[in-house]
C-alpha cells in the first residue's frame, strides 16, 4: 500500500516534465521516424501518398547537397572539437596556476559563452574581411596577400579555415569554465606529492592531471562532438542564410533546414526527415564509439 | 642507505592571512634529529607539528630560520632535490593508477631503467607486505594497505629522510596498534632517518626513539618517550603524556611540606613557600595504613592486570576549575577537543542564559589512581593513599614552570 502510494506521488511530480517530453520530444522523434518512410507527406494537412521503405533515404543520399554537407560536418567535428578540448584544457591549466587576476581572466575567458553565436559571427566576419579585417592584416606583416575568406566568390578551403578558427574559439568559453572547476577540485596533495617525487611539469600534466581530469574530458568531449554535428547557427552567423558562397559551408542540420524552407515542395519534409534521422545515426554511432574510447580510458 | 642527521635553527614560520592578519604557526624552533633515529613530533592539533614537518620536506618555506640535512643547508632547496619520501595524512595515493604504478612513479621520475625500477618497487612492496597487492587500484585497498603503499612509495627512491605526517590517523585502532610496529620494523630495516607527526602520545611514545613536544609553535620538551614521561619539564608536558593523565590538585608548598588542604603528599627540599600545582601520575599513588591523604572511593574500574580507583579529591576543586592554565588544551582526548569545547561552551552559553536547569550532579572533582589488583576495594571505602616521590610533580601556579 505504502509503496504504490509513493509511486503514484513520484509519477505525479514528473508528470508536468513528461507532458513537455512527450508533446516536444518524443512525439516528434517517433514522427519523424515515420515521415522518413511516407511519400510526399505534407505537413500542413498531415496528409501522405503511401510509403516506401527507401525512397526518402535514396533521394537524400542522391542529393546535391548532401555529401558536402557529411563532409563539412565531419571536418568541422573532428578539427574543431579535439582543437577546442586541448586548447581549453591548456587555458585552464594556466588559469588555475595563476593567482593575480584569476578571477578577471576567468571571466574574460567566459564572455564568449553569454554573447550570442550570430552577433559574434558578425564580428569574426568583420576580422575575417579580405580588405580591412584583422586577420588579413596581421598577415600582411608577414607579407601575405590579403584572402578571400568570407565573402562570395571565397574558395571553400579558406571559407572552411575562417570556420573552423570561429567555431574553436567559440568553443572553448564553456569548455573552460568545465576544466577549471574540475581542476579546482583535484587534491592538491597529489601535486605535493608528485612534487616530491621529482615528477616534471609536463609529467605531472600527463600523469596526474589529465587521468584526474578524464571525466570532464570525456564529458565535454562526447557533447562537443554532439554539438559539433549539429552546428549550424555559428555557419549563418558568419556567413550568412546561404551557408557559405553557393551553400559550400552547408551541413547537415543546414539541409534540414533548406529542405524544410521548402514545405511544399512534394518529398522536401520527408527529406528533412531524412537527413535528420542520417544525422542521428551518425551521432549515436560516435557516441557510442566515444563512451566505449572513455570506458577505457576514463578513470572515474 | 646513507643515514643524515637533521638540523633545524631557529626555524620560524609566520602565515599571514588576507586582511594581513600574521599566525605564528612555529616558532625558533631549534633542534638536530640524529642520524637513523625515528623521532615523533608531537602535540595538539595547531601546534604547529605538521608546519615543521612540511618545511623540512620543502613544500612550506620557512619565515626564518635555517634546515640542515648533515652538513648541507637545504632551506632554499627544492623539495624534489632534498632526498626526501614524504607520506601525507591521507596518503595521496594516485587514483587511477595501481599499487605498482603509484610505487613506480617516482623511478620513472627520474628515468630508472625500467627492469632496475620494478626490481626495486618490488623490493619496497615486499618490505611493507603489499607484494601480493601491485595490481590493485587504492581505492581496492584497506585503508592500512593503503598506508603501506604510501611507505613504499616514499622509501622506493631511497630517500636519506623519510617524513610521516599523522601517519595512523585514518586507520582503526587494531590498525593502528598494528601499523606503528610495522613503521617501527620498516625504520629499523632501513635505518632511514624518520620524523613523523602526531597528536596522540601513546602512539609517538611507543615507537619513538625521541619524541618532541610542541606547544603553539613551541618546542616545549624532547628526549626519550620515558624520559619526557619522567621527567616532564612543565605542566603541559606533565599533562599532554600519560593515559590515564596525570592527576592535578591546587596545593602549596608548606615549610618543606607539599599540602593539599590538610592532606601532606610528600616532602621537597629547598623550596620556598608557595602555592603550587601537584601533578601526580595515576600510577604514583600507593595504598597505606597510615598517612593524612585520606579519601573516599567513588568508583572502581577493574580490568584485572590493576585497578583503577576514581577517588574525590581532597579539597574543593572549584579552585582548580578557574586556573586559567588548567583550563587550557586538554588535550588527552585529543580527537573530539574541539567537539568537546563547543559543546561545553554551548553549555555554558545556555546556563548563563537560565534556558536549562543545572541538573548534572554537583561536579566532585576526582582523580584516578591505579592499584594493584590485589588490593580489594569496593566503591565507598574510605582509604589511605601515599604518594610515589618520583611520580609527583610541583608546577608553579602562574607560569605551569617546573618549580
Amino acid at each position: 500500500m505504502l509503496e504504490d502510494r509513493h509511486d503514484f506521488k513520484a509519477w505525479l511530480y514528473l508528470l508536468p516534465a513528461l507532458i513537455l517530453l512527450i508533446v516536444f520530444t518524443f512525439y516528434p522523434i517517433i514522427n519523424t521516424f515515420m515521415i522518413v518512410f511516407m511519400v510526399d507527406y505534407d505537413f500542413l494537412y498531415g496528409d501522405y501518398t503511401g510509403w516506401t521503405l527507401t525512397g526518402n533515404i535514396q533521394a537524400v543520399l542522391g542529393h546535391r547537397q548532401f555529401w558536402p554537407a557529411i563532409r563539412n560536418t565531419v571536418l568541422i567535428a573532428f578539427v574543431s572539437v579535439p582543437l577546442s578540448v586541448i586548447i581549453s584544457l591548456f587555458i585552464a591549466v594556466w588559469l588555475n596556476s595563476i593567482k593575480k587576476l584569476q578571477g578577471a581572466f576567468q571571466t574574460i575567458f567566459f564572455l564568449p559563452y553569454v554573447t550570442n553565436a550570430i552577433a559574434v559571427g558578425l564580428a569574426f566576419a568583420v576580422i575575417f574581411n579580405r580588405d580591412y579585417g584583422l586577420f588579413n592584416y596581421m598577415l600582411s606583416l608577414f607579407g601575405i596577400d590579403p584572402i578571400n575568406w568570407v565573402a562570395p566568390g571565397s574558395p571553400w578551403r579558406f571559407s572552411m579555415i575562417a570556420l573552423l578558427v570561429f567555431i574553436t574559439w567559440n568553443g572553448l568559453a564553456f569548455k573552460i569554465m568545465v576544466f577549471l572547476s574540475g581542476l579546482q577540485s583535484i587534491d592538491k596533495q597529489y601535486y605535493d606529492a608528485a612534487r616530491i617525487d621529482s615528477a616534471s611539469r609536463s609529467r605531472i600534466f600527463r600523469k596526474i592531471t589529465v587521468p584526474l581530469l578524464s571525466p570532464m574530458i570525456a564529458f565535454i568531449t562526447i557533447t562537443s562532438f554532439i554539438g559539433a554535428f549539429k552546428e549550424y547557427t555559428a555557419i549563418v552567423g558568419m556567413f550568412g542564410e546561404q551557408m557559405g558562397y553557393r551553400g559550400q559551408l552547408i551541413t547537415i542540420v543546414g539541409l534540414v533546414y533548406e529542405a524544410l524552407g521548402e514545405p511544399y515542395v512534394a518529398g522536401s519534409v520527408s527529406l528533412a526527415a531524412s537527413a535528420a534521422i542520417v544525422l542521428f545515426f551518425m551521432t549515436l554511432l560516435l557516441t557510442i564509439f566515444n563512451m566505449w574510447v572513455s570506458k577505457k580510458r576514463v578513470h572515474y | 642507505m646513507e643515514t643524515i642527521e637533521i638540523k633545524l635553527k631557529n626555524l620560524t614560520k609566520v602565515f599571514q592571512a588576507k586582511n594581513k592578519e600574521e599566525t605564528v604557526a612555529v616558532k625558533d624552533f631549534d633542534i638536530t634529529i640524529p642520524a637513523g633515529k625515528l623521532v615523533g613530533l608531537l602535540g595538539p592539533s595547531g601546534c604547529g607539528k605538521s608546519t615543521t614537518l612540511y618545511m623540512i620536506s620543502g613544500l612550506l618555506k620557512p619565515t626564518q630560520g635555517r634546515i640542515f640535512f648533515g652538513d648541507t643547508d637545504v632551506t632554499d632547496v627544492a623539495p624534489e632535490k632534498r632526498g626526501i619520501g614524504l607520506v601525507f595524512q591521507n596518503y595521496a595515493l594516485y587514483p587511477h593508477m595501481t599499487v605498482k604504478q603509484n610505487i613506480m612513479f617516482p623511478l620513472e621520475n627520474i628515468k630508472m631503467e625500467k627492469e632496475k625500477a620494478l626490481e626495486r618497487a618490488y623490493f619496497y612492496a615486499r618490505l611493507v607486505g603489499i607484494d601480493h597487492l601491485m595490481n590493485r587500484k587504492p581505492v581496492q585497498l584497506s585503508g592500512g594497505q593503503q598506508q603501506r603503499v604510501a611507505i613504499a612509495r616514499a622509501l622506493v627512491k631511497e630517500p636519506r629522510v623519510l617524513l610521516l605526517d599523522e601517519p595512523l590517523s585514518n586507520l582503526d585502532a587494531r590498525l593502528r596498534l598494528q601499523t606503528r610496529e610495522e613503521i617501527k620494523r620498516i625504520q629499523k630495516e632501513t635505518g632511514i632517518t624518520t620524523i613523523f607527526v602526531t597528536h596522540d602520545q601513546e602512539e609517538a611514545m611507543s615507537i619513538s626513539d625521541e619524541i618532541v613536544l610542541m606547544r603553539e609553535g613551541i618546542m616545549q620538551q624532547k628526549g626519550a618517550p620515558q624520559q619526557v614521561y619522567d621527567e616532564p619539564g612543565n605542566l603541559f608536558v606533565a599533562k599532554f603524556l600519560g593515559s590515564p593523565p596525570i592527576n592535578l590538585f591546587e596545593g602549596e608548598i608548606k615549610d618543606e611540606r607539599v599540602m593539599v588542604g590538610d592532606a601532606q603528599l610528600g616532602r621537597v627540599e629547598g623550596k620556598k613557600d608557595q602555592d603550587v600545582i601537584i601533578g601526580v601520575r595515576p600510577e604514583g599513588f600507593k595504598i597505606v595504613e597510615r598517612s593524612s591523604l585520606k579519601v573516599k572511593v567513588d568508583y572502581v574500574e577493574t580490568i584485572g592486570r590493576d585497578t583503577t580507583l576514581i577517588i574525590e579529591k581532597p579539597v574543593d576543586p572549584t579552585i582548580t576549575e578557574h586556573s586559567p592554565y588548567i583550563d587550557e588544551d586538554h588535550q588527552q582526548e585529543n580527537d573530539h577537543v574541539e567537539d568537546d569545547m563547543a559543546v561545553d561552551e554551548d553549555m555554558q552559553r545556555l546556563q548563563e542564559e537560565g534556558s536549562i536547569e543545572e541538573t548534572a550532579p554537583e561536579k566532585k572533582g576526582t582523580f584516578r589512581a591505579i592499584v594493584d589488583a590485589d588490593h580489594r576495594i569496593q566503591p565507598g571505602d574510605e582509604i589511605k593513599l601515599a604518594v610515589k616521590p618520583h611520580k609527583m610533580f610541583l608546577f608553579d601556579k602562574e607560569t605551569g614552570e617546573l618549580v
